[in-house]
């Protein structure tokens, strides 16, 4: 039986992380359910503890990325064989986790599987430049992992162990760049990413960027991960390796 | 000497007391320590033999003296520049690793001593 740990990163979410832990629970109990607390100045803390999840709390904000280096830092030391990251604002179903389980090679090579948006498209509108720069990294980032991937920058992904370990050490986190350049950092090390269809129901608290201008800058923003992406080294410069 | 040279020469001068105040302070860190005092040796060389300097010039072919050492001035502040950028980028890197250790240290702490034992601080950015 795989240990199964899901990570829950929460920037100010006491408002919808109480609702997420319990859906969690209600899917499986044996799974240990972490929230890690990203410098929140509400009571998500509070709230996540008191709905019976464990809480490691960052110092200050580390962005989503840093959060989740944080889960998968917990996972390599406390031996978990999978991590499965959700959403703390309740657009992630649990009850979809034992399908992207399944869907998971759970083989010493690293592998990611993708919780992606039904079909793609469709069902969401965004504004044009936000759908070009989805469509752009979707299909750049398909061809690196030589597989179809439609949903790229889900916060939805299931790791197996070996997908824990590097990413416990190296997981990317700069802004935007941490979903895009995982894919990349897991098929540049030999591991795969694949996706499994997932629905995304509205956030409990919080809306989208719907604006245009918000929009290009998305898309500029993007290119440049994507570009970085492509010539950058993987993980941090200098710092690890030898700890 | 001329004014202009005599205030080159303070200017020097007192550019260099600075600089090596400020390392002899430990203000500045050996890294940036050596480059700012390689940089004090033009500074006092031309100082004190202004004419040199515009001897190089021409020699090199400008015919603006200034000219040269505006654009020497601002391929070194370039220069400097890309390096404390890559300074502060790996400054960031190991702040946001202190930070995730400090996050799941306090965790293992609170596992053993129950949650109140660190009261979090709360952000402060």
């Amino acid at each position: 039986m795989a240990r199964v740990l899901i990570c829950i990163p929460a920037y100010n979410e006491e408002a919808s992380v109480a609702a997420v832990i319990s859906e969690v629970a209600a899917a499986s109990t044996d799974w240990e359910v972490l929230v890690v607390d990203d410098g929140s100045a509400d009571q998500t803390v509070a709230v996540a503890r008191a709905a019976g999840a464990g809480v490691v709390s960052a110092p200050f904000n580390l962005g989503v990325g840093g959060a989740m280096r944080v889960g998968f830092r917990y996972a390599a030391e406390h031996g978990h064989d999978v991590l499965v990251q959700i959403d703390a604002d309740g657009q992630h179903d649990p009850a979809e986790v034992p399908a992207m389980l399944a869907a998971l090679n759970h083989g010493p090579t690293p592998a990611t599987v993708i919780g992606a948006r039904f079909a793609g498209e469709g069902d969401y509108k965004a504004p044009l430049a936000r759908r070009m720069a989805m469509r752009l990294l979707a299909r750049s980032l398909s061809k690196m992992a030589k597989t179809k991937l439609t949903d790229v920058t889900s916060g939805f992904r299931a790791h197996n162990r070996a997908a824990i370990e590097i990413f416990a050490h190296s997981y990317p986190t700069d802004y935007l760049a941490d979903t895009v350049e995982s894919i990349s950092l897991l098929t540049r090390a030999g591991g795969s990413v694949s996706q499994v269809p997932a629905h995304m129901r509205p956030r409990m608290q919080g809306q989208p960027s719907q604006s245009s201008w918000k929009a290009s800058v998305y898309l500029a923003r993007i290119l440049i991960v994507l570009g970085l992406t492509l010539i950058r080294r993987p993980g941090p410069s200098d710092v690890r390796g030898d700890e | 000497m001329s004014g202009v040279e005599i205030i080159a020469l303070i200017a020097a001068v007192v550019t260099i007391a600075i600089i090596i105040e400020l390392v002899r302070r430990r203000y500045i860190h050996e890294r940036f320590a050596v480059i700012w005092l390689l940089v004090t040796i033009p500074i006092a060389f031309f100082g004190i033999f202004p004419n040199l300097f515009n001897r190089l010039a021409h020699a090199m072919g400008v015919k603006e003296p200034p000219a040269l050492l505006s654009v020497l001035g601002v391929l070194f502040l370039l220069l400097i520049c890309v390096r404390l950028s890559s300074e502060v980028g790996r400054l960031q890197e190991r702040t946001e690793i202190l930070a995730e250790e400090v996050a799941l240290l306090r965790k293992e702490l609170e596992d053993q001593t129950g949650p109140t034992a660190i009261e979090p601080e709360g952000p402060q950015a």
